[in-house]
């Protein structure tokens, strides 16, 4: 039977609806007013000819700026309150003792949903395992985890609409499921670094998701936000930067010239040079935008950006610990190929 | 009472133990305090989302970082 919220203190107690309301409304507000604001800004208070570069590139970027961190509170906040219902423990409780195919669809759509810090990639790793998860049913959860980013996914749906944003998370998905199953049928557990099997899940486990009251989850929500915001503004400074610097001096339709769609190199020379990148999600969409403005093909264009925040190095060092140097290889390969043959897809498709 | 933190060194799991610090002196209540690292343990609590909170060997709080706040009332219930 639930406990009724009111047992608990009155100020974590229900639905904190007047707070939320005016937030929200201070929220639209701030975005409504944003256009304007910078265009007196920038042309009028600092005195910046239009439609020179100068001014084309600080416009860029203060806008920007203040467009993508307004729009990353509203998501971040919202995505950590809806994930507050799932957790790891739930996750690998629905998971446990799963066969292949189902198992796999399931973990790439909970591993979207899940919230998963890097850091807890090792006992999560140990706990899908010893709970009996299928190694390939864990992978698929592995990868659609940053495959699939849900601030990417807001932002490409602000960006370029539904029709983007639904292929960036299916192909995401599509691709989790795949390796997922792929990786499972080649039987790499060797590969697995033996203690993980040895490990036994002790104790009754806490699911985090439970026992939550409403205000608490509000309460998450501004906590993550505020902790995310405090760590990726470098990230995102520099990706706006250099969005502005390409908005404002490379010409237009540059990319169109040398990395068309026709050109079927382009995808893999992305591919490449994101994959040793590493920048939050949020970071590197201002820069997506701008290069995707200036001719870039929308496939090669996804491709980079997945390619920068799917495959990370920090990730590959945290799970270094769980997974010997060869199937980490093996991973870093099938995700690869998978941003590939998206990028070619959606360059074909578009 | 004991306390242990279990996490492995990332960012939030310090925080949690510098909050806890934090609590232990704000409010006097006694305790000692543990950081627990070693995946073994960490399973052996049945805990998979790091950092978590362990009171006299009973896991109350597992995957986030609570505020002072919510840490003291936590440990003034425990």
């Amino acid at each position: 039977m639930k406990v009724k919220t009111a047992a608990r203190a009155p100020a974590l107690g229900g639905f904190p609806a007047v707070r939320l309301t005016l937030a929200a409304a201070i929220w639209v507000a701030l975005y409504a007013v944003k256009g304007p604001v910078f265009d007196w800004l920038v042309y009028d208070a600092l005195g910046l000819a239009r439609s020179t570069r100068l001014a084309d590139a600080v416009h860029f970027f203060l806008f920007d700026t203040f467009k993508i961190v307004l729009l990353l509170a509203a998501i971040i906040f919202a995505v950590t309150v809806l994930r507050s219902f799932f957790s790891v423990e739930r996750t690998r409780a629905l998971l446990g003792g799963r066969r292949e195919g189902a198992g796999n669809a399931l973990a790439a759509g909970l591993g979207v949903v899940t919230p998963f810090c890097s850091c807890s990639a090792v006992p999560a790793f140990i706990g899908f395992v010893a709970a009996g998860v299928p190694l390939g049913v864990t992978l698929s959860f592995l990868i659609a985890s940053p495959m699939v980013n849900e601030i990417a996914l807001v932002m490409l749906f602000g960006l370029f609409g539904w029709g983007i944003a639904a292929i960036y998370l299916a192909s995401g998905l599509i691709l989790a499921v795949v390796a997922g199953m792929v990786l499972g049928r080649l039987h790499l557990e060797k590969y697995v670094e033996p203690f993980v099997f040895e490990t036994r899940l002790g104790g009754k486990a806490i699911d985090p998701s439970r026992q939550l009251t409403w205000g608490e989850r509000v309460q998450m929500g501004v906590e993550e936000l505020r902790t995310i915001l405090a760590k990726i503004w470098p990230y995102l400074l520099v990706g706006i930067g250099l969005g502005a610097a390409i908005h404002g001096w490379v010409p237009q339709s540059f990319f169109l010239r040398y990395a068309g769609p026709g050109n079927p190199l382009a995808v893999p020379v992305a591919v490449l040079l994101g994959i040793p990148l590493y920048s939050n999600a949020a970071g590197i969409l201002p820069l997506v935008e701008a290069l995707h403005a200036k001719g870039l093909a929308m496939g090669t264009t996804l491709a980079f950006m997945m390619a920068v925040t799917a495959l990370s190095l920090p990730e590959m060092i945290i799970l270094r610990r769980v997974l010997k140097p060869r199937l980490i290889g093996v991973y870093i390969t099938v995700v690869g190929a998978g941003i590939l043959a998206t990028g070619f897809l959606f360059n074909a498709l578009l | 009472m004991t306390i242990k933190v279990l996490g492995s060194g990332c960012a939030n799991c310090q925080r949690l133990e510098n909050n806890v610090r934090l609590v232990l002196k704000s409010t006097g209540i006694d305790a000692a305090v543990e950081k627990v690292t070693d995946y073994g343990a960490i399973l052996g609590y049945g805990v998979s989302s790091t950092p978590a909170l362990v009171v006299d060997e009973q896991v109350v709080l597992a995957g986030r970082v609570p505020s002072p706040q919510q840490l003291e009332t936590l440990l003034r219930g425990a």
